[in-house]
């Protein structure tokens, strides 16, 4: 039996925006983690979540899957889904998969919460 | 979701490269070739109708088997699982990431519907596909193998959105659903025949992920396989009487 290995940290440094910081890999195995952390993360006066995903080691096609779901979550509660930190590689299968059209993308942190403000 | 995937052996190779276009690299004779050269891929988003997640699992009972060898198996044989009358020409390298295969999949009245899947993941373990533009669904669905209270499972699980309003009429009334489910269920029963199994028995979850519909997205129509292909039967029925192979 294969074992999660994916672990998260929520931060808030605005009121209306909550990133969670993604490390590890991110497959069917991190549903409860990574929706653990979307309820954390959503809740209060949250507009934007972005997912930073520097720490991310590994994703495969049920993640992305994983990512549907957040998506259409944030989208029921008129909240925007960010991401940041991706590598190219990961960036290239947002692009395969259209994720990117629905999903803002950021090279890091900081652009993100520059396009933010 | 149950599953046992992770990260093999590190491979963060299993992906297909992004494109802009689908293009069929080859395709024999007998099948019809519609509906996906130069089509998008309809991506996860993009779909109309309500998102459903739906997951099919068979335990593969009475033998011993491991993920691996299930996919390795469903993998060299995917078309044969098939229920009887549809058809899945992949090219000769298989089920690859960034291949794309055709689907002709009998409809009523005669139809035969062409449409196809591009392989956009696969490891050892598991293998995904995403449908172009005018299929019935926008979205992926994954096959795979996992290991679970002392057995082995094989599942296959569907992200999916019926493409326009038409498909998702269908699903409304129930054929959709009905006929997607029956499929999965065949072919799961003919992978677990192949594998050895006696009577295999597989189940069925349905999770409504999104109950909206996406009104922007109503214009997929125009791509509509299986109006495409209903026009398409007459040319199709002369290419066969004056043997034209063009």
């Amino acid at each position: 039996m294969n074992q999660i290995n994916l672990t998260t940290a929520v931060r808030k440094p605005q009121t209306s925006l909550s990133i969670i910081d993604i490390q590890g890999d991110v497959t069917g195995l991190a549903e409860n983690t990574l929706m653990d952390a979307f309820s954390q993360a959503s809740n209060g006066s949250t507009r934007t979540i972005l997912l930073n995903f520097t720490g991310l080691d590994y994703m495969n096609s049920s993640g992305i899957g994983l990512l549907v779901t957040l998506l259409i979550r944030t989208q029921r509660q008129k909240q925007k889904l960010l991401a940041c930190g991706l590598s190219e590689h990961y960036e290239e299968i947002f692009k395969l998969t259209r994720l990117n059209e629905a999903i803002g993308i950021y090279a890091d942190e900081a652009g993100a919460l520059a396009a933010i403000s | 979701m149950s599953t046992t995937e992770s990260n093999p052996q590190g491979n963060t190779n299993g992906w297909a490269k992004p494109i802009d276009k689908l293009k069929v690299s080859e395709s024999p004779k007998e099948a019809i070739n519609l509906n996906v050269e130069g089509r998008q891929l309809s991506g996860l988003t993009h779909g109309f109708g309500q998102l459903w997640q739906k997951t099919y699992k068979v335990r593969l009972s009475g033998v011993k088997i491991s993920p691996q060898e299930v996919i390795s198996a469903w993998k060299a044989n995917f078309p044969k699982f098939w229920p009887e009358g549809n058809d899945l020409y992949v090219p000769l390298t298989g089920i690859q990431p960034g291949e794309v295969g055709l689907i002709n999949l009998s409809a009523p009245g005669g139809l035969k519907l062409s449409t196809g899947i591009m392989v956009i993941y696969a490891d050892d373990i598991s293998f995904s596909f995403m449908t172009p533009e005018g299929h019935m669904f926008a979205g992926m669905i994954t096959f795979s193998a996992y290991e679970e209270d002392n057995g082995t499972f094989a599942q296959i699980q569907a992200l999916i959105r019926a493409n326009d309003p038409i498909y998702e009429l269908s699903f409304r009334m129930g054929f959709g659903h009905k006929s997607e489910d029956a499929f999965w269920a065949a072919t799961l029963k003919n992978l677990a025949q192949h594998l050895g199994v006696n009577n295999p028995q597989p189940t069925q979850a349905n999770s409504l992920v999104d109950p909206r519909m996406q009104w922007r997205e109503w214009r997929n129509i125009w791509h509509n396989a299986g109006i495409r292909s209903g026009l398409y039967m007459p040319v199709a029925l002369v290419k066969k009487v004056f043997n034209i192979t063009i």
